[in-house]
């Protein structure tokens, strides 16, 4: 659990290991028994398409000539291509906003059914966590509908007032239409989490908090927020994972929203877009070869930084 | 001392009215969405698109018409996408759990050689977009002839390395290794131990893997929207991503269209939403497992 973290702990683990081996040399054997089936998966459907996109993206099929060995040239090719580097850009923008929102929204409601228990609040408690059952797929169709001109709430309301109804498909606002759906989609997710974190906190700890004085807005940011400092890390990988790979929700508005969203909207998209509709298969392996290795590496430093506050791994 | 705090609590009832308010607002933002799907699938086409409250019910509420021309609709396609989706979150689900609770066990009940390596790969793994493997794996599969088959969706879902890392953690902390022990000295097998002895302690964690995989399945959109073309294929996401397509692509002729796919989500949420509160017990227990401490 603590990988980063458990320093002294391998060779505690080491002196268990030897003795055990010679008492019971079928252990080497029955492990791998145990972990063989998923190994054999991980390596087909993992580790095999990994290398498989590498190796692919280090080739370009031409017209003339055929396929030829073309090393890096797909990457600098990547890193140079408009349509690339602005959905990358779109990408780290959203991410930047999206996340922190998602995770302020999440931890606030948590805190809040952890603080207040009624029978209102086990009924908020499982509402707010209803959206993460339905397939994004399902979720970015319904926003569709609601945001529509056409048959959305949104004329109406906004016609009671006497004003136009925003465009949320639209070039303008497709950001901010995409951040709520996102939020909607996942901050209950989060909450849950959260909220499992906090109930495994031990009560005895607010009690001799509020006998030193403190408020309940004291015990939150001093005790439950750092306690559960795991799971936020938890949350954050997990989002920052989700947001990256963006593809669903975009590609679903796209009929929607012509025009606003074009096929390279995202690098996930786009990676699509140049294998699927293009047939031009090993760029789209640099693409998603790329993306895979930025993310991973993003994770990783992440969880380097983070690791002396008791990460999840 | 715990107990004490909780019946403490009990006897002063907290309302925060204030909070609970907020509260209120909230659920109503997370369930519009709901509502509206719920109410204008009672719509026809022409009262779907001629005006009047789009978050009230119209005059004609058909809910029973609506969902005969749903089911009937091209050959009965829908309920055939419905069938798929299932087929492949419990055939993906189901393997998924079976070799994600072997693993996990394996890891943490046996010290194997390169045991520590392996499952710093697998925690590896967990960072790698599943999006990323999407495109190789289908050009590994067109090459096998396996595009556009039910397992091209199916195995790639078996991979569930956060399920492995789950059922580490909880075998490790729920499975005891003197019982294991004492199961071996009574002469069980090693296999008997695991199926009798440690699998029935690891039960809620593996229900909640087993809902977790089915239900990342179930909300495959990518994956099948790459491998499969026939779309008698289809899962339901991708299927209704394709009528969402047509009808907004030509939006004049297909009015009628629209009405279907409004139907179509609320059908197609109604199993996961009554699974999900169904087994609320199991995977509320297993999120906590979690290793969120």
């Amino acid at each position: 659990m603590t990988l980063l973290t458990e320093a002294p702990a391998p060779r505690a683990e080491k002196k268990t290991h030897q003795i055990r081996s010679k008492r019971n040399r079928r252990e080497h054997r029955m492990g791998w028994l145990f972990v063989g089936p998923f190994g054999i998966v991980f390596l087909a459907f993992l580790v095999a398409p990994l290398g498989y996109a590498l190796y692919l993206s280090l080739f370009q099929k031409k017209l003339v000539g055929g396929t030829s060995f073309v090393f890096l040239d797909n990457y600098t090719k990547a890193f140079t291509d408009p349509s690339f580097l602005s959905g990358s850009w779109f990408v780290i923008r959203f991410a930047l906003v999206a996340i922190p929102l998602q995770i302020v929204v999440a931890l606030a409601m948590a805190l809040i059914l952890d603080a207040v228990t009624s029978l209102f609040t086990r009924f908020s408690r499982l509402m707010i966590f209803l959206p993460y059952a339905i397939p994004t797929v399902i979720g970015a169709v319904m926003w569709g509908f609601l945001y529509s001109r056409s048959f959305g709430p949104l004329t109406d309301v906004f016609g009671l007032f006497g004003a136009t109804a925003p465009d949320f498909l639209g070039s303008n606002l497709i950001f901010y239409g995409l951040l709520n759906i996102v939020t909607w989609q996942w901050a209950g997710y989060y909450m849950i989490i959260l909220y499992a974190a906090l109930q495994g906190i031990d009560p005895t700890l607010y009690e001799a908090a509020r006998m030193d004085g403190a408020g309940r807005w004291q015990v939150a940011v001093r005790i439950k927020i750092p306690l559960i400092t795991p799971a936020l890390i938890l949350i954050l990988v997990f989002s920052l994972i989700g947001t990256l790979q963006f593809f669903n929700e975009p590609q679903i508005l796209r009929y929607l929203a012509a025009g606003t969203i074009g096929a390279d909207f995202t690098p996930n998209m786009y990676a699509y877009q140049q294998a699927f509709s293009l047939a031009n298969f090993n760029y789209g392996s640099a693409i998603s070869f790329a993306l895979g290795g930025v993310v991973f590496v993003c994770v990783y430093a992440f969880l380097f930084f983070t690791r002396k506050r008791r990460s999840f791994l | 001392m715990a107990d004490r705090t909780h019946a403490h609590a009990h006897r002063r009832p907290q309302r925060h009215l204030p909070l609970q308010i907020l509260l209120g607002f909230l659920v109503v933002y997370f369930l519009v969405p709901f509502w509206w799907v719920v109410v204008n699938s009672s719509k026809d086409a022409p009262g779907l698109f001629g005006g009047g409250n789009t978050l009230w019910f119209g005059d004609q509420v058909d809910y029973l018409g609506n969902l005969q021309q749903l089911f009937t609709y091209d050959g009965g396609i829908y309920a055939r996408w419905i069938l798929n989706s299932t087929l492949y979150a419990l055939a993906g689900g189901v393997g998924a759990t079976v070799l994600a609770v072997m693993a996990g066990y394996g890891f943490a009940k046996y010290r194997f050689a390169a045991r520590r390596f392996s499952f710093a790969v697998v925690l590896g793994a967990l960072m790698v977009p599943a999006t990323a493997l999407v495109i190789p794996t289908f050009i590994m599969f067109s090459r096998l002839g396996l595009t556009n088959t039910i397992w091209a969706v199916i195995l790639p879902s078996l991979l569930n390395p956060f399920g492995v890392y789950l059922m580490h953690v909880y075998a490790r902390d729920a499975v005891p290794d003197e019982i294991l022990d004492a199961a071996r000295v009574d002469g069980a097998g090693e296999v008997r131990t695991f199926l009798q002895v440690a699998l029935p302690l690891m039960r809620p964690a593996v229900v909640t893997v087993l809902l977790l995989s089915a239900v990342a399945s179930w909300n495959n959109y990518f994956l099948p929207l790459a491998m499969l073309s026939d779309n008698r294929l289809f899962p339901v996401t991708v299927g209704l991503g394709l009528w969402q397509g047509v009808a907004s692509a030509n939006n004049s002729g297909s009015t009628s269209l629209w009405s279907l796919i409004i139907l179509g989500a609320l059908v197609s949420v109604i199993p996961l939403i009554v699974a999900f509160f169904g087994l609320q017990r199991y995977w509320r227990g297993g999120l906590s497992v979690g290793g969120l401490r």
